[in-house]
Parts: C-alpha cells; sequence; structure tokens
C-alpha cells in the first residue's frame, strides 16, 4: 500500500513571543490519503493558517513529525524542501498572488522554472492546464483584465500545471462572490474527481460543504476530525 | 514510535531533489524584473550611466589632450639640445671648457642634426652702441646693450628669421669683418629700419655695417635685444675666447641621441665639463600631463560611479520591499533562498551593465565632441570602452548584495501575508 499524501504525528508549532510562547499547532495528529478532499475549518486565529504552512513545507513544526508521501520532511534541508514544494505541492491563494505584469501564460509558466520539468514539455503542459480550468481564450491576458474568478482560476492552473501531490489552497473563494466562488469551487470538484489530493482551509461553510472530509480546530488543537 | 520514525536512517527515504532554476530562466526572469518598471529601470540606470560615462570621458580627455600637448612639443622643444659651458667655480674664472670654434662642422657631422650654432657674450669692455657719429642732445643715442658673437649657423639653430638684409656667413668670420646683425629690439633703439645703405653703428669707437635685422626667433629669446657680430671679429677685436652656448635644432626623436654625443662631438677629452639641455622624453611628458587630469577627474567618476551605485542599491531595495508578496509567491512554488537572491543580483547587475554600456557611449561622444571643438585628434584606449560596461556591471553586482540578501531572507510564510 502507498503511504498516505499527508501524515502528521503530534505536530506541534509554538511561535516565541517575547518571554512567552504562543502554541499555535498542538499535537495535530491528520493523515490524508491519495484523493481526498479535506476542508480544515474553525475560526481566526485557531491555528489553520499555521497547519496549512506547516502542510505546504513553508513553516517547520517544532515538535513532531510531517510525512509528506512517506518522506520525513524534518530530515530535508531548505533545498530540497523547496525542491518539493516545487514539484509535489500546489498553492492557490486568497489573494492570487499573480504577477500584474506578466500574462496570464507566463503566470502559469512560473511555476514550471523551479520545477525540474523539461523546457520543451513547459509550454504544452501550461497551456493544457490553462484550458482545464476553461481560460484557454485568456492566455495572452494580464492578469489586470480579468475578473477576480478568472485571476483565481489562473492562480488554480499555476497550482496544477506541475502535477502535484497535493493541492493547498487558502480562503480561495475569500476574495471572491458568491457566484464566482460557486464556479471554482465547481472546479475544485472536477479536480478532486480527476484524482487531486485537496486541502482547503477556510471559515466558510459553503467552501467547507464541498468537501467531503472536516478537520474543525480550536485553539490550535484539533476539535474534530472526519 | 514516532521518535523511531524521525531517527529512521536516511538512505530508507527516496532521494528528494533539491529546487533547481535553470540559469537561462534565471536571466528572463531578471530581464521580466527589469522591464516591469521601465520608468524606474531608467532612473536607476541612469546613475551608472553618469558615472561611468563620467570615467570613459575622463580618461579619453586625459589621453587626447596628453597626445595633444605631446604633439605640439615636439614641434619645438622636443628638438632643441642645448650644450653650455659651466663658468669656473669661482665664477669669471672663465668658461671651464673652451667650445671649439668648428663646433658646428663637428655637429653637423652627427647624423640627426639639422642646425647647429655656437654664440656668446662678448665683453667691449662697458663700450656703448651708438648708431650716429654725433651726439644729439636732445635725445638718448648711446645704449648699454648685450653684444652676442655668433657662428654662421646659428640663425637657422635657434629657427629664427630676418626681417631685412641677410645673416652672416663663414667668409665674414673668417675675414673679422665689421659687420653686425641686430635684434629688432636693438634696431628701434638704434632707429635702424634698413639696410640696404649700410647703416653704421658703432661699439665704443669701433664701427660695424649693420647687414640684417632679426624679425623673430624661436629660441635664445636673449638674441632679439641684442648686437650679434661674427665670431672671427670678436675674437679679433675683444679677445672672445670661447662661445658660452651651443643651440642645436635636431630631427624629432633624435634629442637623447644627440645630448649624448653633442659633449663628445665638442670637447673630446672631458665631455663632463659641457652642460647639456634636453627635452623631457615625450613619453614621460604625456605620462605626466595624464596622471595630472586623471588625478583629478577620475575621482570625480569614481564619487559619480559610487552614487550611481547608492542609486541602485536603494531602487533594489525599494523594489524588494515592493516586491515581497512576488518572492513569497516564488518560494511557495520552490525557489530556494538563492534563487531569489539570484535574481535580484543578476537584475542589479543588467542594470549596472546597461548603464556602463550607456555610459561608455556617451563617454566617447563626449571625448569626441571636445576634440572636434578644439580640433584635436580624439584618442582613447580601446580598452575602456570595453571595460566600462564591465565595471558597470560590477557596480550593479556590488550594489545588489545587500537588497538581494534582503529578499533572500525574507520567511516565505510573512512574504506571501504581507504581499
Amino acid at each position: 500500500m502507498t503511504a498516505p499524501v499527508v501524515e502528521l504525528r503530534r505536530v506541534s508549532r509554538v511561535f516565541p513571543a517575547g518571554d512567552v510562547s504562543v502554541p499555535a499547532l498542538v499535537d495535530a495528529d491528520l493523515v490524508v490519503e491519495q484523493g481526498d478532499y479535506v476542508a480544515v475549518v474553525g475560526p481566526s486565529g485557531s491555528g489553520k493558517s499555521t497547519m496549512l504552512n506547516i502542510l505546504g513545507l513553508l513553516d517547520r513544526p517544532t515538535d513532531g513529525a510531517y510525512l509528506l508521501e512517506g518522506i520525513d520532511t524534518s530530515t530535508l534541508n531548505e533545498g530540497q524542501r523547496a525542491g518539493l514544494r516545487s514539484q509535489r505541492i500546489g498553492f492557490v491563494f486568497q489573494s492570487f498572488h499573480l504577477l500584474s505584469h506578466r500574462t496570464v501564460l507566463e503566470n502559469v509558466l512560473l511555476a514550471t522554472i523551479y520545477n525540474r520539468m523539461p523546457r520543451s514539455e513547459r509550454l504544452p503542459a501550461a497551456e493544457e492546464a490553462l484550458r482545464r480550468v476553461g481560460l484557454g481564450h485568456r492566455m495572452e491576458f494580464l492578469p489586470t483584465r480579468l475578473s477576480g474568478g478568472e485571476r483565481q482560476r489562473v492562480a488554480i492552473a499555476r497550482a496544477i500545471v506541475t502535477r502535484p501531490a497535493l493541492l493547498l489552497a487558502d480562503e480561495p473563494t475569500g476574495n471572491l462572490d458568491s457566484a464566482t466562488g460557486e464556479s471554482v469551487l465547481a472546479l475544485f470538484d472536477e479536480l478532486r474527481n480527476d484524482g487531486l489530493t485537496l486541502v482547503v482551509v477556510t471559515h466558510d461553510d459553503k467552501v467547507s460543504q464541498h468537501a467531503e472530509r472536516h478537520v474543525r480546530l480550536r485553539d490550535g488543537r484539533i476539535e474534530q476530525a472526519a | 514510535m514516532t521518535e523511531a520514525i524521525i531517527t529512521d536512517p536516511p538512505d530508507t527515504r527516496p532521494e528528494v531533489a533539491p529546487a533547481r532554476m535553470a540559469v537561462r530562466d534565471l536571466l528572463s526572469e531578471a530581464v521580466a524584473g527589469i522591464f516591469a518598471r521601465p520608468g524606474r529601470t531608467v532612473l536607476t540606470v541612469l546613475g551608472t550611466v553618469l558615472g561611468i560615462g563620467a570615467l570613459v570621458a575622463t580618461l579619453g580627455v586625459a589621453k587626447t589632450a596628453g597626445n595633444q600637448i605631446v604633439g605640439r612639443f615636439d614641434e619645438l622643444s622636443a628638438t632643441s639640445v642645448v650644450v653650455t659651458n659651466e663658468q669656473g667655480f669661482f665664477g669669471g674664472g672663465g668658461p671651464r671648457a673652451r667650445i671649439p670654434p668648428d663646433a658646428e662642422e663637428r655637429l653637423m657631422r652627427l647624423n640627426g642634426v639639422n642646425a647647429a650654432g655656437a654664440m656668446g657674450t662678448v665683453d667691449v669692455g662697458g663700450a656703448l652702441v651708438r648708431s650716429v657719429p654725433i651726439p644729439d642732445p636732445l635725445a638718448q643715442t648711446e645704449f648699454q646693450m648685450s653684444i652676442y658673437a655668433a657662428t654662421p649657423g646659428l640663425l637657422d639653430a635657434v629657427r629664427g628669421t630676418l626681417l631685412t638684409g641677410r645673416w652672416f656667413d663663414g667668409g665674414h668670420s673668417e675675414r673679422a669683418d665689421r659687420v653686425a646683425i641686430l635684434g629688432p629690439g636693438a634696431a628701434q633703439r638704434l632707429n635702424i629700419t634698413r639696410v640696404e645703405q649700410q647703416p653704421v653703428i658703432f661699439i665704443g669707437e669701433d664701427p660695424f655695417v649693420v647687414i640684417g635685422i632679426i624679425d623673430s626667433v624661436q629660441r635664445q629669446p636673449g638674441l632679439l635685444s641684442a648686437v650679434i657680430i661674427p665670431e672671427g671679429t670678436a675674437r679679433e677685436l675683444y679677445d672672445y675666447t670661447s662661445a658660452t652656448t651651443v643651440q642645436i635644432d635636431v630631427e624629432v626623436g633624435a634629442a637623447s641621441l644627440i645630448a649624448e654625443q653633442a659633449p663628445i662631438a665638442l670637447n673630446p677629452n672631458e665631455p663632463g665639463l659641457l652642460r647639456v639641455q634636453k627635452p623631457p622624453e615625450p613619453e614621460d611628458l604625456r605620462r605626466e600631463v595624464e596622471s595630472d587630469v586623471n588625478a583629478l577627474f577620475l575621482v570625480l567618476g569614481g564619487v559619480a560611479l559610487l552614487v550611481g551605485a547608492i542609486g541602485i542599491a536603494n531602487v533594489t531595495l525599494v523594489s524588494v520591499l515592493e516586491r515581497v508578496g512576488e518572492i513569497g509567491l516564488r518560494r511557495a512554488l520552490g525557489a530556494a533562498r538563492r534563487h531569489i537572491a539570484a535574481q535580484f543580483l543578476v537584475e542589479s547587475t543588467a542594470m549596472g551593465m546597461v548603464g556602463g554600456v550607456i555610459g561608455a557611449s556617451l563617454g566617447v561622444l563626449v571625448v569626441v565632441a571636445i576634440s572636434a571643438a578644439r580640433t584635436w585628434t580624439p584618442v582613447l584606449d580601446p580598452w575602456v570602452p570595453l571595460l566600462a560596461p564591465l565595471v558597470g556591471g560590477i557596480t550593479g553586482l556590488l550594489a545588489g548584495v545587500y537588497p538581494a540578501l534582503r529578499a533572500a531572507r525574507l520567511e516565505p510564510v510573512e512574504a506571501l501575508r504581507a504581499g
């Protein structure tokens, strides 16, 4: 049997704040299998973002172990962690994080230059990813000419162009109205049906309803996992 | 259980390849970064343009001016060698070494000598010079004047020209003819302007026929206010023993050689007794001029370049702060810290190089413009414009170090939140 995509073992993250230390995540255990669609929910300050950052290898746990596809990430150096990010993880942010002076296509291609994707495969992969999110006709546009929903689709295309094992989304509909938000969530559903593993952090019930598994955080502890 | 897994030997893990970025991608990302804000890039590059431009223009103008000075110098000074016999230690003891009467012939035998002539002051015992035998009570008619004895070749050796009449020749000297040439100053004081009617002047009570008046000399300006008589005449009338100065006009480039040979030719027994004045070597002189000009303006150029570097550093730093979000995104996409640092370093280096290229072009134009305005020949070492982009690139590289480190130090989590 293959290893689960994500395995957190008693993961804690403590932030030093002067003399006291603030625990943002305490003894979190979590297993995400291939093809899971997990929503991490909870009030703000509950540790959702901390968990997402740890899952995305942007932050290291102060205690416990994080295994990504069976690889113990705590033994990796920064370069290897960056390498894993580029190949196995895709990010979708609330504020899109598109480069405004680069075309839609160039924004998607950006993810391939840190990936070890051969140069000849990059353009076809980027075009395919954009078609996958329904933006095949917007490739040469600048992001500033796109609507919010379209921008988030570009960001999703950028996240999936490298064929990651895990797609992490941080409040993906937070900057969108409900209709366009719905369309983005519908896209997530499709990607999930294609076999992509999704972890979405949100405080929006409408978002979490799409997920089949819910992890509720309160004060850094996993209150309920289903 | 947990402990066991954490301490698993590393070789059981699959190999995880570290992040990688192709040089080509690095360059294209840097270029894209530069062109993202063209207006700002232009202003950033301006500092380097001015710095490099100032440096190139300085080096070029210094070289051109140095070359120009040497050019002028060649025409007159570099072709002049003067030999003098020093006075005895107890002044008035007469010259230490005699300059022979056939000095001219001896020197003309040397290869590279165009003209040579000897001259010396004649002691006439304080006799005054006058042009008319009858004293005029209303005007001064008698003058104290320098009397020089000269050899026939002296006029050419000092590159002199005659206003009227002629210079004496060897025959005048051999026969001890009583003839005289007047410098223009002397002629004016004696009120003699023409020589067709063979005017006579008196040195003391000795009459001399004036056969020529000098217009100008380029060397030995003392001749201009003097009365000049042939050497043989001076020897016979005034116990003139030896010339004190030998003026030699040499071929361009022969000065050093002739300066060495002339004393030997004139006084083979003890050439060291003669003193030789030769022009400084043209190379030395040019170097001197260049270093004078360079020292001053290179400092200015360096300051301009420093200001340019600070400008690049400043703008790159601002750019880093503005692009925090982009940096966070790139880190999330798999860029390692070194990739971020490299990108900003390449951006600042490229801006420095562009500044160097433009600056070098402007500097060359300035050199050409100055040369054109002064009708000089522009001279520039070829390595100056070639090295300029390199210097600009190094400037940009150094200027980019701090901002690049700042960018690389950013934590991706905070960078994403800030952006």
